[in-house]
């Protein structure tokens, strides 16, 4: 198959430092080094750059990068990726630069971290946080399908494992762990334990999104944007994150958040599940595996808990998940570090870059970001090369 | 566990409420479970809002609720969001009888009673300063 020139690839990735806390940075310090390093990952310099993105940054990062006249970007996660892709395809831009980076805001430890804590009247009173909305999403599955407290241990062992044997994960070193240990870690919002849940921590991250055509001369082998979709069904963290909530088309509800949008990616890539080699699912809490397989259609719904319980999910396995530790042993900075983050690994998976955790042959990555406890989820399909 | 939850006795975050949603802390206060219902289609909106969620009109009119309804899923929360809650409590979604979700907090239950599908009633509680909060307990 001939591919237009203008087909959107991600010519470069870069990670900063990422630490529970980098005392010397500041959110704008790490953006500064995420982008530069992202353009060298691909063999650009700032002055190849007509396009930011940085979600409510990119406007003062044109002025201070001095790139302008500039496209920007707006969006996060997976459609923030989507929202690059589509602008070099549109001829919007050549060459975008993607960053997110967060550091010193989050120093009072006697409370949850604040982009965790809702203001709105109708549920702060309730001593919600992120943890309790995922919890929420969780128990009514293990109600309504009987998924088990070890089937959530199962994933996050998996994970942290992973995380163990990755030299950047901030976790490194910590384990190995066996489900038995996530189960008798201290509950935080049941049925999550400690180790059910993301860490908190700070970093930086950055990725280069251009065309085929540019990309064709430069540093790295470029990565395809094979497909892409996003579902959101209302603001985070301001509504009951409820299983069943539904809008007026005949839909999948929150439950479900990413079927449609996976749906939409693999029929703009023209491939099926089985295609799939490694998936970089976004793992803010363990329950949320589980959903992501039932949700994007690798499992029938209710089966992900036994989905999960036999070794399917490890590197070893045929739908390896997760494989740098994810949200919970790599890195969880700020809001949108950790999900570009999870685009990142599955450019490097697709590169050869994974280290001792690669995957063998991975041609075909799926990424995720977000889930159903925040009202939304965005899937992304990566292509070593064009099917 | 023998543990009882309970309601919290000390201020707790509440944001100011707004023109359309003060009805309905002014029913808390007053000890009644509010909802709005369009005048034109019937549906239920909650939270308020300013437009029927269902046809989108405005004109809607305040009612209120028998105040019973079923668990739809909860949390028992161990690591508080801030210091200003008393763990453990069960954050929750019930799903009032007149067909809509929201989020209370379940007391005057172990830990263990809570199922889904458990019937439970409203219970107005006094937190710190004036505020009202609509708990709910096994009905």
């Amino acid at each position: 198959m001939r591919a237009s020139n203008r087909r959107a690839v991600i010519a470069g990735v870069h990670n900063t430092r990422q630490a529970r806390r980098l005392e010397e940075e500041t959110s704008r310090s790490l953006m500064v080094k995420a982008v530069l390093g992202a353009l060298d990952d691909a063999g650009l310099a700032l002055s190849d750059v007509d396009g930011v993105s940085a979600m409510a940054d990119s406007t003062s990062l044109i002025y201070d990068l001095g790139v302008g006249p500039a496209w920007q970007g707006q969006d996060f996660g997976a459609g923030m990726f989507a929202e690059a892709a589509a602008a070099v395809e549109k001829g919007y831009a050549e060459v975008v630069v993607l960053v997110a980076a967060q550091a010193g805001s989050y120093t009072d430890r006697a409370a949850t971290a604040p982009w965790t804590r809702p203001e709105n009247e109708f549920v702060a009173p309730w001593g919600m946080f992120t943890a309790a909305e995922f919890a929420l999403i969780a128990r009514r599955h293990m109600e309504v399908f009987g998924t088990t407290r070890e089937q959530l241990s199962r994933v996050a062992a998996t994970i942290r494992n992973n995380g163990d044997r990755n030299p950047e994960a901030i976790y490194r070193g910590r384990g190995p762990f066996k489900p038995a240990d996530i189960t008798a870690s201290r509950p935080i919002a049941e049925p999550f334990h400690l180790l059910d849940c993301a860490m908190t921590s700070e970093g930086g991250c950055a990725a280069v999104v251009t065309t085929a055509e540019r990309a064709g001369s430069l540093r790295r082998d470029p990565v395809h944007v094979l497909g892409a979709g996003v579902d959101f069904f209302g603001p985070s963290y301001q509504f009951p994150p409820s299983f069943d909530l539904r809008g007026r088309r005949d839909a999948p509800s929150n439950g479900w958040a990413g079927r449609r949008a996976a749906d939409l990616a693999f029929r703009q890539a023209g491939i099926e599940r089985d295609d799939v080699d490694v998936l970089e699912l976004y793992d803010p809490f363990s329950f949320e595996i589980i959903r992501q397989l039932e949700a994007m259609r690798f499992c029938p719904e209710g089966e992900g808990g036994p989905f999960v319980e036999d070794g399917r999910i490890e590197l070893t396995g045929s739908h390896p998940v997760t494989t740098d530790g994810g949200l919970m042993s790599f890195s969880h900075a700020g809001a949108n570090p950790q999900m570009m983050q999870r685009v990142i690994r599955g450019v490097q998976q697709l590169r050869g870059d994974a280290g001792p955790l690669q995957v063998p042959g991975a041609h075909v990555a799926l990424c995720t970001t977000g889930g159903a406890g925040a009202l939304f989820t965005g899937v992304i399909l990566l292509g070593d090369d064009l099917p | 566990m023998t543990t009882r939850l309970r309601a919290q006795t000390r201020e707790v975050p509440h944001a100011v409420p707004s023109e359309v949603t003060a009805p309905f802390w002014d029913g808390c206060a007053r000890g009644e479970l509010l909802f709005q219902r369009c005048a034109r289609c019937r549906a239920i909106t909650f939270p308020p809002s300013e437009h029927c969620r269902g046809c989108l009109a405005r004109g809607q009119v305040w009612e209120a609720s028998a105040g019973r309804g079923t668990l739809y899923s909860w949390t028992v929360v161990h690591r508080p969001v801030t210091p200003a809650f008393d763990p453990p409590y069960a954050a929750a979604i019930v799903t009032l009888d007149e067909g809509y979700q929201m989020l209370t907090n379940i007391i005057d239950a172990a830990p263990d009673d809570l199922r889904a599908d458990l019937p439970v009633r409203v219970s107005f509680r006094r937190v710190g300063g004036d505020l009202r909060l609509p708990y709910f307990v096994p009905a």
